[in-house]
């Protein structure tokens, strides 16, 4: 796989893990939040912890669509399963996230709600066109980088005269969000997380491109370093945000540079525009209410937007009291710290979001690194 | 009741009367079961096969199969049939020799279709020494079914010196595999709805009772075999390490994964190791006969791309743990419920 | 969030469509979302969509950036010994 395989390589892991183990300052500890889901999850996949040295610590940040995505959301797309008998269109990501009395959508499914997995906006507007006396509602969650597919897919359900086709719009915002988690308390003033740097979005930032984070290393005066998701990529990164560490600067710099530039994606921008705007506010799940930190649908496609189309019920939803999940969003709690941790709380029975998305970072802990905490133990095989 | 006719006859469908019991069922039976699995114990045409006296131990297996597409590269829902029970006999040590086949029909079937996945059973049974002494067919209604269901019983002997054992691995033996992990899996998901892509995987589904043979001839003391299915490699190794109450330590870069099957893996967010086979064996042996019993394998036309992947260890948390090719370590969990593809 | 692999472009389609190939898994795919792609060129697929395309350029001085880690970092050793 070219532009993948070259950056898994183990010889130059033990490259740049050479270069990390002799920059760091080993009497100071390094902090770097990975803002993204995929970065928690290729540290864990392959175990770049392993080659880091023991001062560098990775805390996991809220950057996972399906773990932020607060209960009533959930809920509201069950409703629309259940309630208006339409024809659901969802991610795969987000069948087994647990609503409301741990109800999801894979759970409505067996009781008969029509709920259809796809991998692309252009598979739910072919069922629409498919089923033109079925209401289909494409179930639409993600950061900037699955927006622009969403905002096609309005585009051309307006052009084509798609009447029966609506968008259940949840598509949230990365800058707004890391600036929420630099300016609470716990950051700012109590010192409860420490964080010494962000790894910066890959494919977000392929899309918005690396200015929007300028203001986050000028302001709070953190590095940024955008990175990409591979395991070098992750690697590389972190011997970048030592540097700036070392050097006291809080500069952006691209590591990613071969799908990120300065301006990001135009096109898909100008479409996202023209599609979407500001929500004043949207909550977050772990983080609460962030203002402007989501998108909904424009008055000109308002006919497409399944908020309108539909009344939904208001949700009082609930989260189960015990779950650490908001903590561990903002990197104030690890999962190891959670009481339901590999306990009533597995990837088989979740109780929160964190342990649903394998990019979430309980699920990155059970499922690849729980023997990791208690005793560590390292797999030494038959070499 | 309409006229049975001529069940055969181009574009016809299985109906109600295909299962009433009456002529139409037997035409059906007659034209296509007895046709292609024909063999001295099923054309007796009595209620049972009788066997008469099988020397040795007897292994015994049942086995449901359903699945989406019927017919998929590199198989069909036929072969993956008496492959998955033939395998099952097989990985006991046993030689599989009697098969029998119960078959749920939805109606308005394809009888055409029928025939075809008949005439690969029929083939794959032979491939694999085994017969088909017996069958039955029912139909339920149209919405019912999803299309056909095939459960088989399988019925093989084993030598005495042959058990292996779940429960038998120990801390320091080797594990091995036949071949590459995920063929099956990601050639069936290639033909799923609304994730089609186009691949030129196929199917790994096969029997394995020779190569499982030619293994056990050459280490009787195999400790534990498994065929990977559902769950994967992954979900096989952590029920053993269960079984066994040890721990395994894999070496990722030793797993033989075809490139096609990690591409299409890291598409859909999915991870071989979690993904079914149909036609490989894993085996568990002492270390010393390790070499040997790779040596065998590898001679074996099914078993060409055998690899050993790592050992049993000790460990109190059976933990299945794999030093990942990057250099680093992680879990090998078992996967939670049914594999969903992943975009975020 | 954002599983997207480069995968390299084989086939352009009417309506803004492209076939890509992945170690030999072909898929259809969107270029709705990007301009001027010409066939061999590498873009990033997210959820049925390119996304950017490659740089090649980049890409290698990227893995230049790396392998240089490793000399810089030798080079001050041998500079402290």
């Amino acid at each position: 796989m070219k532009y993948v395989t070259e950056y898994r390589d183990a010889g130059l892991a033990k490259t740049v893990a050479g270069a990390i183990v002799r920059e760091a300052d080993a009497g100071r500890q390094y902090h770097f939040m990975e803002f993204c889901g995929g970065h928690t999850h290729a540290i864990f996949r392959y175990g770049v912890q392993d080659l880091m040295p023991k001062n560098v610590h990775f805390v996991h940040g809220p950057g996972c669509p399906v773990c932020v995505l607060p209960v009533n959301r959930i809920d509201d797309a069950v409703e629309l399963a259940e309630r208006h008998g339409v024809i659901l269109c969802s991610y795969g990501d987000m069948m087994r996230v647990p609503g409301t009395k741990q109800r999801s959508l894979i759970r409505a499914k067996a009781d008969g709600a029509d709920i259809r997995l796809v991998y692309s906006t252009l598979d739910a507007l072919k069922i629409a066109r498919e089923n033109p006396d079925r209401q289909v509602v494409f179930f639409a969650i993600g950061f900037e980088t699955t927006t622009p597919p969403s905002a096609v897919a309005l585009k051309m359900a307006k052009a084509e005269g798609l009447a029966n086709f609506t968008l259940f719009c949840n598509h949230v915002l990365t800058p707004p969000a890391i600036g929420h988690i630099l300016e609470s308390p716990e950051v700012r003033e109590l010192g409860v997380v420490k964080i010494d740097g962000f790894l910066g979005p890959s494919h977000v930032s392929s899309v918005i491109g690396s200015d929007p984070y300028a203001w986050f290393a000028e302001e709070f005066r953190k590095p940024v370093v955008i990175a990409g998701f591979e395991p070098l990529d992750v690697m590389q990164s972190t011997l970048m945000l030592i540097r700036q560490v070392n050097e006291g600067r809080h500069e952006v710099e691209n590591e990613y540079t071969r799908v990120v530039t300065r301006q990001g994606n135009l096109k898909a921008q100008t479409l996202v525009a023209e599609v979407f705007e500001l929500r004043q506010s949207f909550e977050w799940r772990g983080l609460g209410t962030v203002p402007y930190s989501a998108l909904r649908i424009r008055e000109a496609f308002a006919e497409f937007d399944a908020e309108k189309r539909f009344a939904l019920t208001p949700k009082q939803a609930r989260e189960v009291k015990s779950c650490e999940c908001p903590s561990i969003l903002r990197g104030v709690k690890k999962p190891t710290d959670c009481k339901l941790f590999g306990t009533t709380c597995t990837p088989e029975n979740p109780i929160g979001s964190c342990m649903v998305s394998s990019e979430g970072a309980c699920a990155a802990y059970w499922t690849y690194g729980r023997f990791r905490d208690g005793q560590p133990r390292v797999a030494e095989a038959a070499e | 009741m309409n006229e049975p006719g001529h069940p055969r006859a181009p574009g016809r469908a299985i109906d109600m009367t295909h299962g009433a019991g009456g002529k139409a069922g037997e035409q059906l039976i007659g034209s296509i079961f007895r046709k292609h699995f024909s063999n001295p114990f099923l054309d007796q045409g009595d209620d049972g096969a009788a066997l008469g006296e099988v020397a040795g131990r007897l292994v015994m297996t049942t086995d449901g199969h359903v699945v989406a597409p019927l017919f998929f590269p590199g198989g069909d829902i036929g072969r993956l049939a008496v492959a998955g029970t033939v395998n099952d006999l097989a990985v006991m040590g046993a030689v599989p020799r009697f098969l029998t086949a119960s078959f749920i029909l939805e109606e308005g079937f394809p009888i055409d279709d029928l025939e075809r996945i008949v005439i690969s059973m029929a083939a794959t049974a032979r491939e694999a020494g085994a017969q088909i002494v017996a069958g039955d067919t029912k139909v339920v209604e149209r919405g019912k079914a999803d299309g056909v269901f095939i459960a088989l019983t399988g019925l093989g002997v084993a030598p005495d010196a042959v058990a292996p054992s779940g429960s038998k691995a120990r801390p320091g033996d080797a594990i091995l595999v036949s071949g590459t992990m995920g063929d099956h899996g990601v050639a069936i998901l290639s033909k799923r709805e609304n994730l089609d892509f186009e691949t030129e995987i196929v199917s790994d589904c096969q029997p394995l009772a020779d190569l499982a043979q030619a293994m056990f001839a050459v280490v009787p003391g195999i400790r534990v075999m498994r065929d990977p299915t559902r769950g994967g490699l992954a979900a096989t190794l952590n029920e053993i390490a269960h079984q066994s109450g040890v721990g395994m330590a894999l070496i990722e870069a030793e797993i033989p994964i075809d490139p096609g099957v990690a591409a299409a893996c890291e598409l859909l967010g999915l991870d071989p190791l979690n993904i079914a086979n149909e036609g490989k064996l894993l085996a568990i042996c002492s270390a010393e006969d390790a070499e040997r019993l790779l040596d065998a394998m590898r001679r074996h036309p099914r078993g060409r791309r055998a690899a050993i992947i790592g050992r049993v260890v000790e460990d109190r948390a059976l933990l299945v743990t794999m030093r990942t090719a990057f250099g680093g370590s992680r879990v090998v969990d078992w996967i939670a419920g049914e594999q969903l593809p992943r975009i975020c | 969030m954002c599983l997207a692999l480069p995968a390299r472009v084989v086939e352009l389609h009417d309506d803004a469509m492209a076939t890509v190939s992945l170690e030999g898994v072909r898929k259809r795919i969107s270029l709705a979302l990007v301009d001027d792609i010409v066939i061999g060129d590498f873009v990033l697929i997210h959820v049925g969509y390119a996304l950017h395309k490659v740089s090649p350029d980049e890409a290698e001085r990227t893995l230049a950036m790396m392998a240089e880690a490793g000399v810089l970092a030798g080079e001050i050793e041998e500079m402290a010994s």
